[in-house]
C-alpha cells in the first residue's frame, strides 16, 4: 500500500511538472522574443493609445450598461419570478454556445441606421456577450442571500424598490458585483471577433494589425494585455474564495459560476 | 426614495408570490396582474430579443433568401458544397481532435490534482491557474505562440541548433496542426475545470468497497469509476468541441485567415473579401455552425442528466 502511494505521488508530480512547463514556457519564450525595449516602445506606437482608449470606453460602457440591466433582472426574477431562474440561465448562457462571429453578423444584418457604425452598438453586444458571466456571478450572490427576509425586513422599515436594492440589496452583493464587473471588463479587453468584423480597431484588433510592422511589439502588447487580464481574474478567484469561506455559497469565478449551470441544478 | 409600503406589485407584496383565488378576479384582472408581474423583466427581455434573439433570426431567415428578400434554397445549397463544405469538415475534424486530446490531458491534469488533496495549497494554486489560463485565448495567445514555435520563435531555434529544424520537417505553426497546439492552451484548463467536480463526486467509499470485494486499480476504474465518470467525460469533450467549434480570433490571427475554416469563412464575408451579392451565403454558413452546436448542445444535456445520476 504505501508502495503503491509512493508510485502515485511520483506520477502526479510528473503530470504537474510536464503541464507546468508547456504552460509556462511559451511566456517565457515571448518575454525573451520581445526583449525589455520593445515593452517600453509599445506605449510610443501609433494607434495604442487611440485604441486601448477605445477598449477601456467600451468596457466602462458594457459595465454600466451590464450593472443597470442585470441587477434589477436578477433581483426582480429572485423575488417574484423564481420559476423563470432555470429560463433565464438558459437564455443567458446561450452567447457562450452560440459563435460570436455569427452573432454579429445576425447584428449587421439588422442593427438600425442610428446605430451602425457607433461603438454603441458594439457595446451593447458586449453586454449581450457578458451576459453569462454577468447573470451567473449575481445569481450566485443572490442565491448566497436570505433575499426574501432582508427585503421583507425592508419595506417593513418603509423602504421602496429603489432605497431597498440601493441600500439593502447592493451592499449585500458587492463580491458578486465586483466579478460581474471584472468578468466584463476582461471579456471586453480581450474581445477581437466582434470588434474586428464591425471594423473597430480595439485594443486586440491594433494588436493584430500592428503585427505587420513590428512582430516583438505585438508579442509584448499580447504579454502587457495578457498580465493585465490575469490581474483582473486573480482578484475575482481570490476575492471569490474568501466571499465563499464567510458565506459558504459558491465560489464566483467564471467556471465554477458555469459549473451550476452546465450541472443543471 | 419611494413611499409606498408593500403596494400590490411592489417589490416585498407577499401576495403576489401565491396563486390567486379561483373565484374572485375577473379574467382581465388576472390578465392585469400576471402583466404586472413581468414588468421587471421586461427590459432584459426587450435587450435579449433585439440583441440575441432577432439576430439569430436574422442569420436563419437570410439563409434562405436571395439578394432581393425572395426565397431561396441556393445560398444552403452553396454553403454545403464546395470549399464551403470542407470548411465545415475541416472546422468539425479541427474541432473534434481540439476536444478529444485535450478532454484526455485535461482530465489525467485534473485527476493528479484531485488526488493531492492533502496539499490543499497546489489545489488551489492549480485550480485558480486553470481558471486564468482557461479564459485566455485569441490574439494574444496567438502572438506568445508565434514569439514561441513560430518560424523564427525562440523554441524552434532552440531546435533548430540541437539539429531538428521542425520548419524543414514539414511542420508550421500556421496550419491546422498549429492552430490544435494553440487551442491546448486554453481547452485543458477549461476540461480541467469542468471536470473536476465530477472527480470529487467520486465516493472514497465505493473505492473502499471495491477493494473489499477483491477489485485492483484496473478493476475500479474499469468497473465503477469509469462507467461514472464516462457521461461526465463526454459531456465535458462536447463542450471544448464547442468552445473550439466558434473560436475565431486565434486562427484568424495564427494564419490570417488563410485555413478554411467555417468561421473565418464566415468573417470574409463581412470582411468584403468576398464578391458582392453572396452576402447571405455566409448566414447559411453560420445556421449550419448553429446547427452542428445545437445537435451537440443536445448530447450534452442528456450526457449530463445520466452523469447526474450518480454525480450528486
Amino acid at each position: 500500500m504505501a508502495a503503491l502511494a509512493r508510485g502515485s505521488t511520483v506520477w502526479r508530480w510528473v503530470v504537474l511538472l510536464a503541464t507546468a512547463v508547456y504552460f509556462l514556457l511559451p511566456l517565457w519564450a515571448a518575454l525573451r522574443f520581445a526583449g525589455v525595449s520593445a515593452f517600453g516602445s509599445v506605449v510610443g506606437e501609433s494607434g495604442f493609445s487611440s485604441s486601448l482608449g477605445l477598449s477601456v470606453r467600451l468596457a466602462v460602457i458594457t459595465t454600466v450598461i451590464t450593472i443597470a440591466l442585470m441587477l434589477p433582472t436578477a433581483v426582480y426574477v429572485h423575488l417574484r419570478l423564481p420559476g423563470l431562474r432555470r429560463l433565464l440561465e438558459g437564455i443567458t448562457i446561450l452567447p457562450i454556445v452560440i459563435p460570436p462571429v455569427v452573432l454579429i453578423v445576425g447584428v449587421l444584418a439588422i442593427a438600425p441606421g442610428f446605430l451602425k457604425g457607433t461603438s454603441w452598438l458594439l457595446a451593447l453586444e458586449y453586454v449581450v456577450l457578458a451576459m453569462p458571466f454577468s447573470y451567473r456571478a449575481l445569481d450566485a450572490g443572490l442565491r448566497a442571500l436570505d433575499l426574501k427576509t432582508i427585503v421583507e425586513a425592508s419595506s417593513s422599515l418603509g423602504a421602496g424598490w429603489v432605497s431597498t436594492l440601493g441600500r439593502v440589496i447592493l451592499p449585500n452583493l458587492r463580491t458578486a458585483l465586483l466579478s460581474a464587473t471584472v468578468l466584463s471588463v476582461a471579456m471586453v479587453l480581450g474581445e477581437y471577433t466582434m470588434a474586428s468584423l464591425d471594423l473597430f480597431q480595439t485594443f486586440p484588433v491594433w494588436i493584430y494589425v500592428n503585427s505587420q510592422t513590428s512582430g516583438q511589439v505585438s508579442v509584448a502588447a499580447s504579454l502587457l494585455a495578457l498580465f493585465v487580464t490575469w490581474f483582473f481574474l486573480m482578484i475575482i478567484t481570490v476575492l471569490g474564495t474568501r466571499q465563499s469561506r464567510k458565506t459558504g455559497g459558491g465560489e464566483v469565478t467564471l467556471f465554477t459560476v458555469a459549473r451550476t449551470e452546465t450541472r443543471g441544478d | 426614495m419611494g413611499s409606498t409600503v408593500a403596494a400590490p406589485g411592489s417589490l416585498a407584496d407577499p401576495g403576489a408570490l401565491s396563486p390567486p383565488a379561483p373565484s374572485g378576479p375577473t379574467r382581465v384582472t388576472l390578465a392585469l396582474r400576471w402583466l404586472r408581474r413581468i414588468s421587471g423583466i421586461v427590459p432584459f427581455a426587450v435587450f435579449v430579443t433585439f440583441g440575441l434573439l432577432l439576430p439569430m433570426v436574422a442569420v436563419a431567415v437570410g439563409a434562405f433568401q436571395n439578394n432581393d428578400g425572395g426565397f431561396t434554397f441556393s445560398n444552403v445549397s452553396a454553403a454545403t458544397h464546395g470549399i464551403y463544405l470542407k470548411g465545415f469538415w475541416q472546422s468539425i475534424i479541427l474541432s473534434v481532435i481540439s476536444a478529444v486530446i485535450p478532454g484526455i490531458l485535461g482530465l489525467i491534469v485534473a485527476y493528479a490534482i484531485f488526488t493531492a488533496k492533502r496539499a490543499q495549497v497546489l489545489r488551489q494554486v492549480a485550480i485558480t491557474a486553470a481558471g486564468v489560463f482557461a479564459n485566455f485565448g485569441g490574439v494574444p495567445l496567438a502572438f506568445i505562440f508565434i514569439a514561441t514555435i513560430g518560424s523564427s520563435g525562440l523554441v524552434s531555434q532552440w531546435l533548430t541548433s540541437l539539429g531538428f529544424d521542425p520548419y524543414s520537417h514539414g511542420f508550421t505553426l500556421y496550419s491546422l496542426i498549429g492552430v490544435i497546439i494553440v487551442y491546448l492552451y486554453f481547452q485543458i484548463p477549461l476540461m480541467v475545470l469542468v471536470i473536476l467536480p465530477a472527480l470529487e463526486g467520486l465516493r472514497p467509499a465505493w473505492r473502499e468497497a471495491a477493494a473489499n470485494l477483491g477489485a485492483r486499480t484496473f478493476g475500479y476504474w474499469r468497473y465503477v469509476a469509469g462507467p461514472v465518470l464516462l457521461p461526465s467525460f463526454l459531456g465535458c469533450v462536447l463542450l471544448l468541441f464547442g468552445s473550439a467549434l466558434s473560436a475565431y480570433a486565434t486562427t484568424e490571427a495564427l494564419t490570417n485567415g488563410t485555413i478554411p475554416l467555417t468561421s473565418i469563412q464566415i468573417g470574409s464575408f463581412l470582411n468584403g473579401n468576398v464578391i458582392a451579392g453572396q452576402e447571405n451565403i455566409g448566414k447559411a454558413l453560420g445556421l449550419g455552425m448553429v446547427v452542428i452546436i445545437a445537435i451537440a448542445m443536445v448530447f450534452y444535456v442528456v450526457l449530463q442528466r445520466r452523469s447526474a445520476k450518480w454525480l450528486r
